[in-house]
């Protein structure tokens, strides 16, 4: 049996703080009327009561990220030779990152298909994936925007985190899920945890079946390649849509990104930022044609990428934790299982004759 | 709402000359609602209006220009309309306006304040003083006026001031005198450092997702935006807080004596960062320099937008 260990609520700073004697560890903190993952302070309560307003994947995948400095230097004797030293700057350090929910922490694992597959590997994502641990906090409650169970997950779902820490009485339930995480269980804070696994299950089960039946999206990929073409399906669906960022920016397995270089006089960073498959500019070309010119094809992508052309290439797997933040913080309250049920449930009117 | 029939009536007999018809309907769970595209008659029974018709559906006119389009707007949304107008963005033969008489919209982060909670509401009951809201088994009653959105606590124009249809009894008061910023006032008496320390904090956790701009009905540079240009080379993309303040600051100048205060730009901030104050702040400004209220006549224009030889407050000779 794995290792499992207990840890008083009222421990669970002190906890953080020895962890973060040697690594750098988030948490998830309440600030305007946001929650955000923030680093550990202790100053600072931590705040676990629902899941936080953007998920922790900037932790492994930063808004944005210096690739590599470089410095553009002048020949005196030839002005018009100009030389460049460019330095990559590789992640350091190791980091825990204490709070995410089963959904959050699971959708690195839609990352680590694409960042660290056989082919190619993304150093940069690497060394910070290699390098974070995650202590995941088990659903005490669900949302009425979580599907996490539509997507093949559970609100316990320990898939892609190291320890999972479920809510019982006085404190948490400590599981390790990795040898990693049996590496963060030595401190004398925590107590032996054997007498609560009971309790832990009954909890993780209580809140697993407070969800309603989930759909089954298995036809999700062929009934969205059905409505590819159809324009009309699409204008429909994303006509509230305003195009900004939230669902992508909030997304936790939206991975995709942009670089460009930030210069300063002969200085500068070329630096790699989180993209926006909603925004007009994500697929404009050099040559000013753009093949997703309107907010109905841009959406079909983002629908289409979680819901069918990733599952197509990864084994069937659904590209989508089933979180729920896009639908919650969209400011226009578009619905992406409303879509995907639509697509699921799209026949195509048969013209007689 | 007892004008909704009324209202779904006259939407039924406008429908067949228009491509479609904008209003609210319920959403993923009984607290909020969302935009509503009318297209078909079976699409009208859907409709519901009241303090959930948060969102500001102006905003969607510019993107459908050449369409002919029903709008229904509240008296704020119908400001926009009508800057929309003024600046030539929209066709007035295109748009048919439906105005309804609007007793305040809710603003979603006081309601979750005030639970705490709001992830699994079950219900949500109004009327015209409370909000008795049902959430994980536990029914909260809050007064309504305390959940109301700030604009509406000030609000000059409940009714559309600009409509083809109007459904229901007008207000019939008078337009009070415009209200005077008192929480801006109290802002501006802070220190310069204080000020500009309480912008760093609140927008470090501004995630750049541009929902304050996407969801502006006056933010009509489409996909040409200041925020994403490299060339000029306005904002850098590293995730700096100063390059977060230079886009709202971009943004506040850009609508100074555009902006009719919906409040779209905070409300859609996903992480809650009172933005909207920017802009009330260049209103201030322009309302103290050229007596103007943006949105209230369609024949005026925003004075940014028009050159005089003498400014009439503005005194550059004597700089």
């Amino acid at each position: 049996m794995a290792l499992v260990k207990y840890l008083k609520s009222t421990d669970l700073k002190s906890w953080l703080a020895e962890l973060a004697q040697e690594n750098r560890v988030f948490a998830p903190r309440y600030e305007g009327e946001a929650v955000i993952f923030a680093p550990f302070d202790p100053e600072q309560e931590i705040f676990i009561k629902y899941a936080a307003t953007a998920p922790p994947k900037k932790t492994v995948f930063p808004q944005s990220e210096r690739l590599v400095d470089f410095m553009y230097s002048k020949d005196p004797e030839d002005l018009s030779r100009i030389k460049i030293e460019a330095q990559e700057v590789l992640p350091q350090g190791t980091a825990v990152v204490f709070g995410g929910r089963p959904c959050d922490v699971r959708g690195f694992t839609m990352f680590d298909r694409v960042y660290m597959a056989e082919e190619a590997t993304d150093i940069y994502y690497k060394a910070r994936r290699d390098n974070t641990s995650f202590i995941t906090l088990a659903c005490d409650a669900t949302e009425n925007t979580c599907f996490c169970h539509w997507v093949n997950s559970s609100p316990s779902d320990p898939t892609g985190s190291d320890v999972l820490a479920i809510p019982v009485e006085g404190g948490f339930l400590l599981k390790a899920v990795s040898d990693r995480g049996e590496t963060l269980l030595t401190s004398q804070l925590l107590s032996a945890g054997e007498n609560r696994v009971e309790e832990g299950e009954r909890v993780c089960k209580e809140v697993a079946d407070s969800l309603s039946q989930a759909p089954d999206l298995a036809n999700s990929p062929k009934k969205l390649l059905e409505v590819f073409d159809n324009i009309e399906f699409w204008q429909d669906v994303s006509a509230k849509c305003l195009s900004c960022g939230t669902c992508t920016y909030l997304c936790p397995t939206c991975y995709c990104f942009n670089i460009t270089d930030e210069t300063q006089g002969m200085k500068g960073s070329r630096i790699r930022s989180w993209d926006n498959c909603m925004s007009a500019l994500f697929t404009m070309e050099a040559s000013g044609h753009n093949p997703r010119p309107t907010k109905a094809h841009r959406l079909k992508n983002r629908v289409g990428h979680k819901f069918s052309y990733y599952p197509d290439l990864h084994d069937g797997v659904i590209s989508c934790c089933g979180c729920g933040r896009c639908i919650k913080s969209c400011p226009a309250g578009v619905d992406i299982r409303e879509i995907v049920l639509k697509a699921i449930a799209f026949e195509p009117t048969v013209v007689e004759g | 709402m007892k004008f909704q029939k009324e209202l779904k009536d006259s939407i039924r007999k406008a429908l067949p000359e228009l491509d479609v018809v904008i209003g609210w309907c319920g959403s993923f769970d009984p607290l909020h609602a969302t935009p509503h595209f009318i297209r078909r008659e079976e699409d009208i029974e859907k409709l519901e209006i009241g303090p959930l018709s948060v969102h500001n559906l102006a905003t969607y006119l510019p993107g459908l220009r050449g369409k002919k389009v029903g709008i229904v707007v509240k008296g704020c949304d119908s400001r926009s309309v009508i800057e929309l107008l003024q600046e030539k963005l929209i066709a007035r033969d295109d748009i048919t306006i439906f105005g309804f008489p609007c007793t305040g919209v809710v603003d979603q982060a006081k309601i979750k304040k005030a639970l705490g909670y709001v992830g699994n509401v079950e219900s949500c009951d109004m009327s015209d003083k409370s909000v008795v809201i049902v959430a994980a088994g536990k029914a909260h009653s809050l007064e309504l006026s305390d959940v109301l959105a700030d604009k509406c606590h000030s609000c000059r124009y409940p009714d559309a001031i600009i409509s083809d249809i109007f459904v229901g009894d007008k207000s019939g008061e008078a337009v009070p005198a415009p209200a005077d910023y008192e929480a801006l006032a109290t802002f501006e008496n802070l220190s310069l450092p204080d000020r500009f320390g309480f912008w760093l904090k609140e927008l470090d956790r501004c995630i750049r997702c541009y929902a304050c701009r996407s969801a502006c009905p006056l933010c009509v540079c489409r996909d040409h935006c200041a925020a994403e240009s490299r060339e000029p080379h306005w904002l850098s993309q590293e995730n700096n807080v100063r390059d977060k303040l230079m886009f709202q600051v971009i943004h506040a100048y850009h609508l100074a004596g555009r902006c009719t205060e919906c409040g779209e730009c905070q409300r859609a901030c996903p992480v809650d960062i009172p933005v909207l104050m920017l802009k009330q702040k260049m209103n201030k400004e322009i309302r103290d320099i050229f007596k103007y209220e943006a949105g209230v006549d369609p024949e005026e224009t925003p004075p940014l937008l028009s050159f005089k030889m003498e400014e009439e407050n503005i005194t550059e000779k004597d700089w």
